[in-house]
């Protein structure tokens, strides 16, 4: 059976539970409840309609009542009450609670440990087990006095200004900041903004903010201030970004699990290529540089040509440098 | 699914639910709408046998058993105390926290499955807001293929077979480990069991699985330890001791911002005729300190200590030594 037709049936055993608890409640606040269009959840409604129990006379069937918009549950034939968790499902929720409960500074931990307990103790019998999430991320002494102070002003709901270092491009600049919220993604925190100055939103890693000063000024980020999908990971390659074709050492292939690579070609001796895309060349070449002969670039021949030379010209200013 | 059969597994639902006897086959036939289409009995058993596969695979508890009376056949029936969820009334700050730990997976398998429990706890009246926003967002990614299958294999508790590779040496070897969880620390997932061929608990990558994983052995097969701390199992393997060590180096005037970041300017000097600063810079790791000086290049000149200086130049030697060998590597 498709993927599409077991949800429907887990929507339809969940329907009915649903509709009780609220009693004429809108058919399109239900169906954006169930995530679905409110043209599926009528039809779910009308199937529900034909159901009941044996002898599936008038009085045996499932029976709704609508009244404009909205639709109240009259004969529920004895479903009342949503299926319990399946493993997989109590699995993903107290995995998730779990890990928020034990990470210090993330959530209400006490609200976290008293919905764990509560959702552990209807979950019954699907006790999960065997994953566990570690939220912690990376941070040394100072970037979590950072994160303090930026969490802090993005409850209150105020303005910022940061001295931010941006790796790409090597250099440090002063940015005025209209906090959105921190983002945990990847085992690092990141501060989600307006940036003033890019008038963008923009994620900034809170390890890399050297400075923070909370303004006595209300954040106010502009009505089309999206938040950003990082779903599908931090860096999202996009068509301006060029590529660069490295051959990566096996000493060299901690680049491809620690940046988002593609078209990974593996070679003989535990070496692979592959296809890693880039904004500044600048920050191409250092990584290059300092992968020493250990990442390759195979092309574009610019970029080869770039760290050769950089290579070449650091080499011999290695040496004087120890004579000078 | 057409409407006919999701009308009947729900019909079947509502029956098997409504009866405390077990109710044979047949029985079932005769009552519930739409079995009675099946042409043939071998039509109706076909049929009623990928219902059932269908309902236990949502979770559905199915019983069977056997009547009080003598002779009666094999039957089905769903006890209500095994269908339903139980109580759950929760606060508005525990239904947006429950609300946070759906938003947390980006994860194919953990994501549907978080809004699966989602539903069900909808349909039990509770009421959760899933646009509230948090001050702060924790996100949990899963992109590697061997996640979904690694997870089956630990729920289920079943060994696993998979081509690992090892950085150091570059190898990659076939490794048979007895699962006992996956964990997720800091950015990474990793994999916690005993492998069969080393005897000994042992931490996977999960991003360094090469391939498909395969199931050994029947499910069930795996015991895993009591008191075993998953999560201590993967901190305690990966971080090394830090050493610290404070270095003095030569930076050209102007350049390699990320190096000054953290640096002390002690005094300015000349080297290969380019003004420059001297700054002193607290390293806590030497090893991976040298990578990303040795990316300023020319910018900068490690003086001390000397471990680090030669650790640079070591890599600035490789990496000019690799780019003029280029044409070499790539036909």
């Amino acid at each position: 059976m498709s993927t599409a037709a077991t949800e429907r049936l887990a929507r339809l055993l969940a329907l009915v539970p649903y509709l009780i608890a609220r009693p004429g409640i809108r058919v399109d606040q239900a169906a954006a409840d169930f995530g679905v269009p409110p043209k599926q959840l009528r039809k779910d409604l009308e199937l529900l309609w034909m159901c009941g129990l044996p002898g599936y006379g008038p009085g045996d069937l499932i029976d709704l009542s609508f009244e404009g918009e909205t639709v109240t549950v009259t004969f529920d034939a004895g479903m009342s009450r949503p299926l319990r968790l399946t493993g997989a499902e109590a699995t993903a929720l107290v995995v998730a609670l779990r890990a928020l409960a034990e990470t210090p500074g993330v959530a209400d931990t006490d609200a976290v440990r008293r919905a764990l307990a509560k959702i552990e103790a209807a979950a019954g019998e699907a006790q999960p087990a065997g994953v566990v999430v570690g939220l912690a991320a990376w941070e040394g002494e100072r970037t979590a006095k950072v994160r303090a102070t930026v969490t802090e002003a993005a409850r209150q709901r105020r303005a910022i200004r940061i001295r931010y270092y941006t790796a790409s491009r090597d250099e440090s600049s002063s940015r005025t900041v209209d906090p959105m919220r921190l983002l945990l993604v990847e085992g690092r925190g990141y501060l989600e903004g307006w940036c003033r100055q890019a008038q963008g939103v923009r994620l900034f890693r809170l390890d890399r903010i050297d400075a923070v000063e909370t303004l006595d000024e209300t954040a106010a980020p502009p009505p089309c201030a999206e938040p950003t999908d990082v779903s599908a990971g931090l860096f999202r390659p996009a068509a301006d970004h060029e590529a660069a074709v490295l051959l990566l050492e096996p000493d060299g292939r901690w680049i491809a699990e620690y940046y988002a690579v593609d078209e990974v070609t593996e070679l003989a001796g535990g070496r692979c290529r592959v296809v890693m895309r880039y904004t500044d060349p600048a920050w191409m070449v250092r990584l290059v540089l300092g992968a020493g002969g250990q990442a390759v670039v195979l092309g574009p021949p610019t970029l080869a040509e770039r760290v050769r030379e950089r290579a070449e010209a650091a080499v011999r200013r290695a040496t004087c440098g120890a004579t000078g | 699914m057409s409407v006919i059969r999701a009308e009947r597994l729900v019909n079947l639902v509502l029956c098997l639910l409504s009866t405390r006897q077990y109710l044979s086959a047949e029985r079932i036939r005769d009552i519930v709408p739409g079995y009675s289409d099946a042409p043939s009995n071998e039509a109706f058993y076909r049929m009623f046998e990928r219902d059932k596969a269908e309902l236990r695979d949502l979770g559905v508890p199915l019983e069977t058993g056997r009547g009080v009376l003598v002779d009666q056949v094999e039957g089905y029936r769903i006890a209500r105390r095994d269908y339903e969820l139980g109580d759950v009334d929760l606060a508005p700050d525990e239904a947006a926290a429950v609300a946070l730990a759906v938003r947390l997976w980006d994860s194919p398998d953990l994501t549907s499955a978080a809004e699966g429990a989602l539903l069900k706890l909808r349909a039990a009246g509770v009421h959760v807001d899933r646009a509230t926003p948090a001050v702060i967002e924790p996100r949990v990614r899963t992109s590697e293929p061997a996640f979904a299958p690694l997870l089956a294999a630990v729920q289920t508790r079943r060994a696993v077979m998979f081509d690992y590779r090892r950085p150091v040496p570059a190898e990659v070897r076939t490794r048979t480990v007895e699962p006992w969880g996956i964990v997720s620390w800091r950015g990474r997932w990793y994999l916690v069991g005993h492998d069969r061929d080393r005897a000994a608990v042992r931490c996977f990558r999960l991003s360094r699985i090469v391939g498909p994983v395969r199931t050994v052995g029947v499910a069930g097969a795996v015991r895993r330890p009591t008191e075993v701390d998953l999560l201590k199992i993967v901190t305690g393997s990966g971080d090394e001791p830090a050493i610290g060590t404070t270095a003095r180096l030569w930076v050209a005037a102007g350049q390699a911002a990320g190096l000054r970041r953290g640096a002390k300017r002690v005094g300015a000097r000349r080297v290969d005729g380019v003004a420059g600063d001297l700054l002193e810079i607290e390293l806590h790791s030497p090893e991976s300190a040298a990578g990303w000086i040795a990316g300023f290049g020319e910018d900068v000149v490690v003086l001390e200590p000397d471990l680090l200086r030669k650790a640079v130049y070591e890599r600035l030697l490789g990496a000019a030594s690799a780019a003029g060998n280029i044409d070499r590597e790539e036909p």
